[in-house]
């Protein structure tokens, strides 16, 4: 729990990477719908982030989960069998960070060119 | 002889089956922007509409990592120029969370007075376009002339027409004078009979209408699966309204209604938006009977911020929906990370799926019913 004021939103979880499919389950049983996903390149520490952020269309309740993997092999299941529109936003932290999300239908560029072999949002990214 | 009716026969029986390849954009009318859709088609039906997005592509997310608070601002009119006024509330309203600075109460009357404003003008914008989509020319004109209006008043405090950047950390980047408070005054009482006409001329249009009901349907189960938000998710019976589900600035001082209609088909989102033109009206009457004196900028907000450690987000209900903003500071002057969470992205994802079986023309109604800005979408 975070007090919504300071952060702008109420909950606040870190699971595991295997758990964000258990997770967005969860959330979708309880009637969540999918805000957006993106991620934070932690250099120094070696980690990618992975942040997903759902709203309630029904309460006043904001959620995010986190997890982080590996910078060396940034992968992590994909949610899209949960909610169809993680889809884009995962392509877009794929594109951005080079997160690989494991059984995600299509991972090709969304909005990079479709030769783009580079991730900006990387740390170490130089033109 | 015979092999030849054969063939021909076998060829008429494959037609059937047969699909084609359709390319709509990236320079197309009906998309209102560089957008292309890579659309599969059997005859006049769609087996598979593709979006494929990017062609505007400028990753403003990076931007905001190499440049201070203050001077990413203004980009933040540029991702809906249609709705800066709102997209410029999230960016400060996210650092101000942070910085934890106080605005004062003048300055947050008058970013609602704005906000509503602009809501009423981007409404106008996809009004006409939207129409124009459908084949009446006519109705853009009337659009025009009245968002000319808001355009003008919003020219006269901002200097922009367009991209305002009128929003400043901690408050306002300057106060409004007594020509522009009349002038909004006026402006409600002009505006109200107009709605009226439009509902007249446009709303009760037989050949808009058949066009529209019961065309395009969006279940509130596709909304909350792709997370589509603003009038797509009211014109499937959803209430959702970030100024009511997480009311941020003054909204929970005004006393306004959530457009909301059950059908859920092209013609709900269209009225959604029609309606909510008249609640913006009332929001910004209440806002200059209330409005405070008082100044408009928080004393004391340093030139250069630093922002304390963390992870902050600051949502609000831009014209199509809900945009947010997640900074993530590691306490230097310049962002660690800015997330820029748009509308139009969730909102064209469930495009494939509500588009699928559908007619070409009843497609685009669709499409055009969605009120989407391209460089949102690819930010």
């Amino acid at each position: 729990m975070v007090d919504y004021a300071v952060k702008g939103y109420h909950l606040d979880g870190t699971v595991s990477p295997e758990q964000v499919v258990d997770a967005a389950q969860e959330l979708d049983r309880e009637g969540f719908a999918l805000d957006t996903i993106t991620g934070v390149d932690w250099l120094a520490e070696g980690q990618m982030e992975i942040v997903y952020d759902y709203f309630h269309p029904a309460k006043p309740l904001r959620v995010v989960v986190r997890t982080r993997v590996t910078r060396d092999n940034p992968e992590l299941p994909t949610i899209s069998n949960v909610f169809p529109g993680a889809n884009w936003h995962e392509r877009e932290t794929h594109d951005f960070f080079g997160i690989r999300f494991l059984g995600h239908p299509d991972l090709t560029p969304f909005l990079l060119p479709e030769d783009a072999t580079y991730h900006p949002l990387r740390k170490d990214f130089t033109t | 002889m015979i092999v030849k009716e054969d063939v021909a026969a076998s060829e008429a029986r494959e037609a059937a089956r047969e699909t084609f390849v359709l390319n709509l954009g990236p320079q197309h009318p009906a998309t209102h922007g560089v957008l292309r859709v890579k659309m599969t088609m059997d005859g006049e039906y769609i087996v598979k509409a593709e979006p494929v997005c990017g062609y505007i592509h400028r990753m403003q997310e990076k931007m905001g990592e190499n440049r201070t608070y203050a001077q990413f601002l203004p980009s933040t009119s540029r991702i809906d120029y249609l709705s800066a006024m709102t997209y410029t509330h999230a960016f400060v309203g996210a650092v101000e969370r942070a910085a934890k600075i106080q605005v004062p109460v003048r300055a947050e009357y008058i970013r609602v007075l704005t906000s509503e404003l602009n809501r009423i003008s981007s409404h106008l914008v996809w009004w006409g376009a939207f129409l124009l989509d459908l084949g009446g020319f006519t109705p853009l004109l009337y659009a025009f002339d009245d968002r000319e209006k808001i355009l003008d008043l919003l020219e006269s405090i901002t200097g922009a027409r367009l991209t305002y950047s009128y929003y400043r950390i901690g408050g306002l980047y300057n106060d409004v004078d007594e020509t522009f408070l009349k002038g909004t005054r006026e402006f409600v009482r002009h505006m109200r009979p107009r709605l009226k006409m439009y509902r007249e001329l446009v709303t009760k249009n037989v050949i808009l209408r058949k066009r529209l009901i019961e065309i395009g349907p969006i279940s509130q189960e596709m909304c909350r699966k792709y997370g589509a938000t603003g009038p797509v998710l009211r014109g499937s019976g959803v209430p959702y309204d970030v100024r009511k589900a997480e009311p941020y600035s003054v909204y929970s001082e005004f006393d306004f209604e959530i457009p909301h209609f059950e059908e859920a088909d092209s013609m709900t989102r269209y009225l959604v938006r029609m309606e909510e033109m008249a609640q913006s009206l009332r929001i910004i009457e209440q806002a200059l009977d209330k409005l405070p004196a008082g100044p408009v900028m928080a004393e004391k907000v340093p030139r250069v911020l630093k922002l304390p450690a963390g992870d902050y987000c600051y949502a609000v209900e831009a014209a199509r929906g809900r945009f947010m903003v997640r900074i993530i500071s590691d306490n230097k002057e310049i962002p660690y990370r800015v997330k820029l969470r748009t509308p139009c992205l969730s909102n064209l994802s469930l495009f494939e799926e509500a588009s699928r079986g559908m007619l070409l023309p009843d497609a685009l109604a669709l499409m055009g019913s969605l009120d989407l800005v391209i460089p949102d979408i690819d930010r």
